[in-house]
């Protein structure tokens, strides 16, 4: 690399100082450091490291490991927002059945994500406690930690800290003493959004095109390998030890009034913004006091619109900037709280463009497993750059719409289809005129086709 | 007399033969696994770090550590964007197209990059030095537009940078 001159290397980083970071209140990022340097194991054990996995195994019951995860109510941070502990009470053990796997997701590739890959490349002890928690937990007996491939900083520390935690007898056998059992492998991957999807992962995982599975089985019943399987977002693991140390009640009074979802989040914004970034707040903060954190709409423009956690969420619009982020309250405005991290959208910016840059991408990223999504994401794309160049035909919006209708849900194997189909509909519902106004042919007259085949 | 008979696990085809360090490589990764298949990717990984790409006779050799038929790993080599299977450059570089790069100025940022190396999209400059291909969200929206070369990530990049950023990937 050339250091005769000053580089834009990207750095993950966290916009609080460690001053304003506290145990009580952070539970993510409290032993994070302002030089960003990795929080090795010396220094994780020194702030209450692996304190955790210590009195869980002390304890040694895995059930309330459960119980207590699911009274906290950690919900996926990956963007389903699904009650961790339920997912967990669900994970078939006992009696004959094998013991099985906890795969970390850690394929962060959403647009507009960027939070954990800070948990990965400073402080990556809290995801293996998280981890070895989830273990003891499911009677899971190995871990993957599905890294994507360009990840490289990641795949590092990762990399680094598992031999660290080895060495210091926190996995390999008789973990602390217990007689439990628990060691992780990092997997990486090489490219393709789907990876995150979590059955579309295990095929991926298991050596195989990462086309989604059927569910049921869901993969706590038959996952990898067809053994239990217990799949969580790196984010929501690295919430599991302060819940453990300091208790559901704890955890739940994080978010204090805002909001029944307990606990932080990593949220985040970025797009047309003054100042892009990620912070660690209550989870319920408002679409407002991130904007704020932010810095505000880049150079005085005008917000016009935002989405809440991701492409694959739905568009929200100014007047929706004082409610609460979480999972429900989201939901209810027809949107999802998906990761958290907010795409800004100025005034200025044509909506039809930036669909038309959305659905390129899920187009692409595609598995093509499913009709409605392989054969209609493109067919999406292609009407939408014809609108875009003010070359569409009369229907074409109608069109748009039962494309984005025959996504589903319900209608493909997995989410992506449906991901792809909500930004659609939110666009086509509240910006429907900015799509009208590239018509300009009558259907069905013969007009140059504005895409040549095959350029899609 | 009659030849001796290769080795068949080293030795696939008079056009590929797999380095011993790399078939090590595989078969501790494929250990991770309850089945070595699971190892396909980071043994396509692993002939493409030494070789850059993934040529077609490496697939039966892969094949064959793994224990599964060429068709099973040309399916994964096909479908994952970070395995290539015709050669690059010396250096590669992924441009974000994803949203937030894209409102930041990805379109831009990617036309002045196609200007200075005279190659589009999944192109190689002719001296074989870079090759420019699209990457979906880089997860480093804050810092966009953002790209990433070999293991590097820079952003937010501009393209008045572009030329001391490339000086450093001779």
């Amino acid at each position: 690399m050339n250091s005769q001159r000053q580089s834009p290397v990207y750095r993950s980083r966290l916009l609080q100082p460690a001053s304003e970071r506290t145990p009580d209140s952070h539970p993510l990022t409290w032993r994070l450091r302002d030089d960003g340097q990795v929080v090795d194991l010396k220094d994780y054990e020194s702030k209450q490291g692996y304190e955790a996995v210590r009195l869980v195994l002390d304890e040694g019951d895995p059930q309330a490991v459960i119980a207590a995860v699911k009274e906290a109510n950690v919900r996926g941070r990956g963007g389903a927002g699904f009650s961790a502990g339920l997912k967990w009470s669900l994970t078939l053990q006992g009696g004959d059945i094998p013991r099985g796997y906890i795969v970390c997701n850690a394929d962060e590739m959403e647009p507009g994500t960027f939070k954990d890959r800070l948990l990965m490349e400073q402080q990556p002890h809290l995801l293996i406690e998280g981890m070895i928690l989830a273990a003891f937990a499911n009677n899971a007996r190995f871990g993957y930690i599905f890294l994507r491939g360009e990840y490289v900083e990641s795949a590092r520390v990762l990399t680094a800290a598992l031999a660290e935690a080895r060495e210091a007898g926190w996995l390999g056998p008789d973990i602390a003493g217990s007689g439990f059992d628990f060691d992780i492998a990092l997997h990486t991957g090489a490219g393709r959004y789907i990876c995150g999807e979590e059955t579309a992962l295990l095929n991926s995982l298991e050596g195989h095109r990462a086309n989604p599975r059927a569910k049921p089985p869901f993969p706590g019943q038959s996952g990898a390998w067809g053994k239990p399987t217990v799949v969580n977002n790196v984010e929501t693991l690295c919430n599991v030890p302060a819940v453990m140390l300091r208790g559901a009640d704890w955890f739940q009074a994080l978010s204090g009034d805002r909001t029944d979802d307990g606990g932080t989040k990593l949220y985040g914004a970025s797009g047309l913004v003054n100042r892009p970034g990620l912070w660690e707040l209550p989870i319920g903060t408002t679409g407002r006091e991130l904007l704020e954190l932010a810095g505000g709409v880049r150079d005085g423009r005008e917000l016009k619109a935002w989405l809440p956690g991701g492409a694959s969420t739905g568009f929200l619009l100014p007047e929706h900037l004082d409610l609460p982020l979480d999972f429900d309250t989201v939901g209810k405005e027809g949107s999802r709280l998906g990761t958290g991290l907010i795409t800004v959208v100025t005034e200025d910016q044509s909506m039809v463009a930036l669909m038309r840059n959305l659905e390129e991408f899920f187009a692409r990223e595609s598995c093509g497993w499913c009709t409605p999504c392989r054969e209609g994401l493109p067919w999406t794309v292609k009407l939408l750059l014809a609108l875009e160049r003010g070359e569409g035909e009369a229907g074409d919006v109608e069109l748009l719409d039962k494309l984005a209708a025959d996504c589903g849900p319900g209608l493909t194997f997995c989410a992506h289809a449906p991901g792809a189909a909500m930004p659609l509909q939110s666009a086509l519902r509240h910006f429907r005129h900015e799509f009208e106004q590239g018509v300009r042919y009558p259907k069905g007259k013969p007009h140059a086709d504005p895409i040549p085949a095959g350029e899609v | 007399m009659m030849e001796p008979t290769p080795t068949p696990q080293t030795i696939t085809t008079d056009g590929f033969r797999l380095h011993p360090e790399d078939e090590a490589a595989m078969r501790a990764e494929a250990s991770h696994y309850e089945q070595p298949q699971a190892a396909c990717i980071e043994a396509l990984k692993i002939v493409q770090r030494r070789h850059g790409w993934v040529p077609d006779d490496a697939i039966p050799a892969i094949a064959r550590i793994l224990g599964v038929g060429p068709a099973s790993v040309e399916g994964v080599a096909t479908f994952y964007s970070l395995i290539f299977r015709q050669p690059v450059g010396r250096h590669v570089i992924l441009v974000c197209d994803s949203s937030s790069c894209f409102l930041t100025g990805s379109d831009q940022l990617r036309e002045a990059l196609s200007e200075r190396l005279g190659i589009g999209l999944g192109q190689t400059t002719a001296d074989g030095r870079f090759t420019l291909l699209p990457v979906c969200c880089l997860g480093a929206c804050d810092g966009g537009p953002a790209l990433m070369i070999d293991d590097d990530v820079y952003g937010p990049v501009g393209a008045e940078e572009l030329a001391g950023l490339l000086e450093g990937y001779p």
